[in-house]
């Protein structure tokens, strides 16, 4: 059973390999899991990422990158796409690509936003909007792993129908000890919400982060005006810059 | 291989390297928080394989001659951007009269960041210290006050708030390539990832 994880290299086996899809989940009304099943895909990392790429009939070919959003399970993988407004690859992604249908996949990718199991150092996550994706691997591996670690969430999203996983995550801070999760609306506040809708803030990041003393590693992802804002604010509040990792995505027009 | 995928029908763009969609914009991509360096701080080391080191302080570096490249860049993550402006010093200049036999540069930035290049890579005319992009100050999100620009690699060797370059007899991998990215890195022949 190939479940060995590489340690933030790519398998000599470099190139592209064929997947199909198995299932597609929706997210959000914008975003949805694609299950990919890759056969002899050698395993990754929580917070690794892998390159999708199309190919049309006269031979055109697009590639992107997308975190992966679940830990690795023999030869699926799972992406969660978040549609960009007249974007080349996300809209076929969401609408043209059925179950059955191939896809080629590289990776996996990346050796340094990923969580490692091993690290005892308690873990916050930061994500906005779909930068939750990488986020979410980790905390489905620390789940699937039994691990203690501490950790938390804050996931900034423009409104409760914008966040992805919502379920699951509910489920998560019920059944797994030590996972907390605090949410910030940037545009819609719910009516159990005491707090008004706001760009995440020193507060948020000071009331449900971790004190710098206790040397957490600060996980980060999402829109690049978020990143900016929450690893600057978490440098201010003391934490060592390398134990603030970044993963900043678009705009980018595609 | 994709039934029904159209991709955006464009004009065949001969700048374009295999594998890269063009942008319009300006993608951030870095694996931490933005360097915040004050300009009475900043400081450039040249060093060589013998550890002679040639320093600059922000004003004396900006009292050398500028160029003002107007370059194509491309990013590993699939994006390029054409004909991109900068105004800075070309390595060229910071060599001149720097004694060295390396063949190999390692180039480090505040907050710790690392990139490796063949130092024929960073010669004539080929790369540069900028300070500059589009007739404005370098945002520091972009690699500001002052970043490598290498143009004809991907990218990340073009390291954002560059601190430094040391020179060697040995390659040394630095952050991405040793986390499974191309020792080299050519847009053209895709080297992106190890084995490519």
């Amino acid at each position: 059973m190939a479940r060995t994880a590489i340690p933030g290299r790519l398998t000599k086996r470099a190139g592209w390999w064929v997947a199909r899809l198995v299932e597609r989940r929706e997210e959000t009304a914008t975003a949805c899991t694609l299950v990919l099943e890759v056969p002899d895909w050698p395993g990754h990392l929580p917070g690794q990422h892998v390159d999708l790429r199309l190919t049309a009939e006269d031979g055109y070919q697009a590639a992107r990158s997308y975190s992966v959003s679940a830990p690795a399970d023999g030869e699926r993988i799972e992406v969660t796409v978040q549609r960009v407004p007249d974007g080349e690859v996300s809209p076929y992604l969401i609408e043209g690509l059925s179950v059955g249908d191939q896809i080629e996949v590289r990776g996996p990718v990346g050796g340094y936003f990923i969580w490692r199991m091993t690290e005892p150092a308690p873990v916050l996550l930061v994500g906005g909007g779909s930068g939750i994706a990488p986020l979410m691997a980790m905390i489905r591996a620390r789940r699937a792993a039994g691990s203690r670690v501490p950790f938390r969430l804050i996931y900034s999203v423009r409104s409760e129908r914008d966040i992805y996983f919502a379920d699951e995550l509910r489920r998560r801070v019920r059944d797994d000890q030590g996972l907390d999760v605090a949410y910030v609306y940037t545009r819609e506040v719910p009516e159990s919400s005491p707090a008004r809708a706001h760009r995440i803030a020193v507060a948020d990041l000071n009331t449900h982060g971790w004190p710098p003393q206790l040397e957490p590693t600060n996980f980060v992802c999402g829109p690049t005006g978020f990143v900016e804002a929450v690893s600057d604010i978490l440098v201010a509040l003391g934490h060592e810059p390398r134990r603030v990792k970044t993963e900043r995505f678009g705009p980018t027009g595609a | 291989m994709s039934p029904g995928f159209q991709g955006r029908r464009r004009a065949a763009e001969p700048n374009l390297p295999p594998g890269q969609y063009l942008t319009e914009d300006f993608p951030v991509l870095s694996a931490g928080p933005t360097p915040r360096v004050s300009l009475t701080d900043w400081e450039f080391v040249l060093s060589t394989e013998t550890g002679a080191e040639s320093r600059w302080s922000w004003d004396e570096m900006w009292a050398l001659p500028t160029e003002t490249p107007m370059v194509d860049i491309h990013c590993v993550t699939h994006w390029s951007k054409l004909g991109t402006n900068w105004r800075g010093v070309s390595i060229d200049t910071l060599l001149d009269g720097v004694d060295t036999a390396a063949d190999y540069a390692l180039v480090h930035s505040y907050g710790g960041y690392t990139t490796n290049l063949p130092l024929d890579d960073l010669r004539d005319g080929q790369a540069w210290i900028v300070h500059q992009y589009d007739g404005a100050d370098l945002p520091a999100e972009h690699g500001g006050p002052a970043r490598l620009l290498v143009p004809h690699l991907y990218f990340w060797k073009s390291a954002k708030w560059v601190r430094g370059i040391r020179l060697g007899l040995t390659d040394e991998p630095g952050f991405w390539e040793t986390a499974g990215y191309h020792d080299y890195g050519d847009p053209w022949r895709e080297q992106r990832y190890q084995g490519d």
